[in-house]
């Protein structure tokens, strides 16, 4: 049971963005998904904070403190760019015009439910972002995680047990060791990265189906 | 009618102790640092602060929080690398948060802008966030009924303004700064330059000159 590594899932989901999709990625391991993106797909990536067609990160000379991404790293732009207030930003999302947007998570249940902004402990100080926006604005929202967690437990549950980001807004859950597709009534796994069926489905408490 | 403030102390004067204070910026791109400064040292107390974030490192709205001048946070993201000393007021019980999904802090302070009573959303339906508020099912979908924001002042970082306050902004430090602008009753904006009527193409103008009150100019030697 050895998995595939971050780069290699990154390269995974970017093969499943249609070309021409507009894409937003989340803070940590999706952004990794942006490396794998090939400039002739057309592909073009929303911004929470204001921005589609968001570049490479910032080197040197190029960073400018009024081009950030959403985790506030100095970015670039992209020839066709464009920018828009907060509201516009999120009725991008909301209104269902993105196509795609991969997030990472804590946990995501049998029936879609995604829990990635809070751990719900007493010290912890809560932040959610465009978390809740994001999880059920796009088409098609992605999870990109480790099947386990650093305890070992599994992160793909029967129900959630940390506080929900959205209700039954996951589609796939792209892990280290399979990817799931998450539809009505039913898991289904479409890939297994060095892993049999029936180990997978001893790691989980969720009944699994082949395709 | 706009005026052109001397300096951002004059800028700011006059917000009162208790005011609800609208600041644009997402982190530090398009947080008016300047303003929250003279803010500060014009001693207002007891404030509810609208704004994404909740201070970053030691200057501006973390300044603001350090000094114990805000009673409430109204934010999506308080806790980032550089959130100290919001962090270090919340666990000691000494500042107020309410946590607000970033899109329902936006389309809340739009709506107060444009007029709107109150709106139903799908974001964040089923989560802690929604607890205690009205819902309705929409076709066939989960929203939360959400209210509008309204500032007794907003602190606005723009580009550039003409003389009669039309403002243009530079790339993602727009942010918050239009849909802030529309939503309190006075409007404060720290611009890198103000330049002649005209000098702005009207087809360019993001946010018209009606919105705002007052203007004043804090260069910066960074930037395009």
């Amino acid at each position: 049971m050895n998995g595939i590594d971050r780069d290699t899932l990154a390269k995974v989901v970017a093969a499943d963005i249609e070309p021409g999709s507009f894409v937003n990625l989340g803070i940590g391991l999706p952004t990794r998904v942006a490396n794998f993106l090939t400039p002739d797909s057309g592909v073009m990536l929303h911004t929470e904070n204001g921005m589609l067609g968001m570049g490479p990160e910032a080197a040197g000379d190029q960073v400018d403190p009024d081009l950030v991404n959403a985790g506030k790293i100095p970015v670039t732009e992209l020839p066709g760019a464009s920018y828009f207030h907060q509201a516009d930003s999120f009725a991008m999302m909301r209104g269902g015009h993105l196509d795609v947007c991969v997030l990472g998570a804590y946990q995501v249940a049998a029936n879609g439910d995604l829990a990635n902004w809070h751990t719900g402990r007493a010290d912890d100080i809560p932040a959610v972002g465009g978390a809740m926006d994001l999880a059920l604005g796009a088409k098609q929202t992605f999870v990109m995680m480790n099947l386990l967690s650093r305890d070992g437990s599994p992160k793909l549950v029967a129900e959630c047990t940390y506080p929900l980001t959205g209700v039954a807004c996951v589609s796939r859950v792209y892990t280290d060791l399979a990817v799931f597709l998450i539809e009505p009534g039913r898991v289904v796994v479409r890939e297994l990265f060095g892993i049999t069926f029936d180990e997978l489905q001893k790691l989980v408490d969720v009944p699994l189906e082949q395709s | 009618m706009v005026c052109i403030m001397p300096s951002t102390a004059e800028a700011v004067a006059g917000v009162p102790d208790g005011a609800v204070v609208l600041i644009g910026g997402f982190g530090s791109a398009g947080q008016p640092v300047e303003l929250i400064e003279a803010l500060l040292d014009g001693g207002a107390r007891e404030l509810t602060v609208v704004s994404n974030n909740a201070g970053n490192g030691d200057s501006g709205l973390a300044a603001l929080i350090r000094d114990g001048r805000v009673r409430k946070m109204v934010c999506s993201f308080p806790r980032q690398s550089d959130s100290w000393h919001f962090d270090a007021k919340y666990r000691a019980g000494s500042i107020e948060l309410e946590l607000v999904p970033q899109g329902n802090l936006a389309e809340r302070i739009r709506a107060a802008g444009a007029g709107i009573g109150a709106f139903f959303t799908p974001t964040g339906f089923g989560t802690p966030l929604a607890e205690g508020k009205e819902t309705r099912m929409i076709d066939g979908r989960g929203h939360v009924l959400e209210y509008p924001i309204h500032g007794d002042v907003a602190l606005v970082a723009a580009y550039q303004a003409d003389q009669l306050g039309n403002l243009v902004y530079r790339k993602t430090a727009r942010n918050f700064g239009p849909i802030m602008a529309a939503a309190a009753k006075t409007t404060v904006v720290q611009v890198d330059s103000v330049v002649p009527v005209g000098a702005i193409d009207p087809e360019n103008v993001i946010t018209p000159c009606l919105y705002v009150d007052r203007v004043v100019a804090v260069p910066r030697t960074v930037a395009a």
